[in-house]
């Protein structure tokens, strides 16, 4: 069972109270974009084994969106933030470094 | 105008717990800019409240503000007040960004009491939300679901908690909580 915090009322909740709104920190192309910048953003994700960011919104409660990092094989949470940001902040990727140097995602690491 | 009727007629039902329909409540959903302290002003100059804590509860003379979400309080007060607050907060809020609607109807309210820990066992059953003392202490509001329908849930004591669903769903809630309250089905978790 996943357990995410929401980031907007420190609510613990359980999975069945969010709902997933997939990969995290997409840059839209649209209109006026090239074909290989369109087709990025439209279908190409990340399914990684390990670390990765997502979108979930709190359905069952305050009803935002928030991002969160976790390990998809161990289900491991680094942490949860806020939805008004382009990248994860310092003290998230801080938290994945230390429990798995050398991480990398899309061009994060 | 029609008389008003509560979801399920102030139905009652007694297991482990005792389950009852709270009747007719007012109920108004304000949301705006719960940061800013022209807001904050308006709010208290209506309800004589102070903005609740995150997840919590603000109680004047007679009304009360629960934290529904960052931006939002769901104001408690008579059900027949309940319109009159609507006018005075649109009043008193004009200028500023927000949305004040009457919601008495459109919500059921049940209560749940019980003995020693009897109240957390039974609804336990029906929700994924932690329920153990110290994580939802008495006095804070939380937003969860109950089966397979949204509600808010709120310990006043250990011996009794409120909840808030939307009306349609107030049948299945009360059953829920009946079924979940029968004698003899005790976990015996808390």
């Amino acid at each position: 069972m996943l357990i995410l915090k929401c980031p907007y009322c420190g609510v613990a909740c359980d999975e069945t109270e969010l709902h997933a709104g997939g990969e995290a920190h997409l840059t839209r192309h649209g209109p006026g974009s090239s074909d290989a910048d369109f087709e990025e953003y439209l279908f190409m994700r990340e399914n990684p084994r390990g670390v990765h960011f997502e979108r979930w919104r709190h359905v069952y409660g305050c009803g935002k969106w928030f991002h969160a990092a976790r390990d998809t094989a161990t289900l491991e949470v680094f942490g949860t933030y806020s939805a008004q940001v382009a990248e994860p902040p310092k003290d998230v990727r801080a938290a994945i470094t230390a429990k798995v140097p050398g991480w990398r995602w899309r061009d994060l690491s | 105008m029609s008389e008003a009727v509560s979801a399920v007629q102030g139905a009652s039902a007694s297991g482990f717990v005792d389950v009852a329909e709270a009747g007719l409540v007012g109920m108004v959903t304000i949301r705006g800019d719960l940061g800013d302290s022209d807001f904050a002003h308006a709010v208290w100059s209506v309800t004589h409240c102070g903005l609740p804590k995150k997840r919590g509860i603000a109680a004047g003379e007679s009304d009360q503000l629960l934290w529904m979400s960052p931006d939002e309080l769901l104001l408690v007060c008579a059900h027949e007040e309940a319109e009159a607050r609507v006018q005075a907060l649109s009043a008193a809020l004009s200028g500023q960004h927000h949305l004040v609607v009457n919601v008495s109807d459109a919500r059921a309210v049940f209560r749940v009491s019980g003995s020693g820990s009897a109240v957390r066992e039974a609804m336990a059953k029906v929700t994924p939300a932690d329920l153990r003392p110290r994580i939802l202490g008495v006095g804070e509001v939380r937003r969860t679901r109950m089966a397979q329908v949204p509600a808010a849930i709120c310990f006043d004591g250990e011996d009794q908690a409120t909840i808030v669903c939307f009306r349609s769903v107030g049948t299945y809630v009360f059953d829920l909580l009946v079924r979940s309250s029968k004698p003899g089905s005790e976990v015996g978790h808390f």
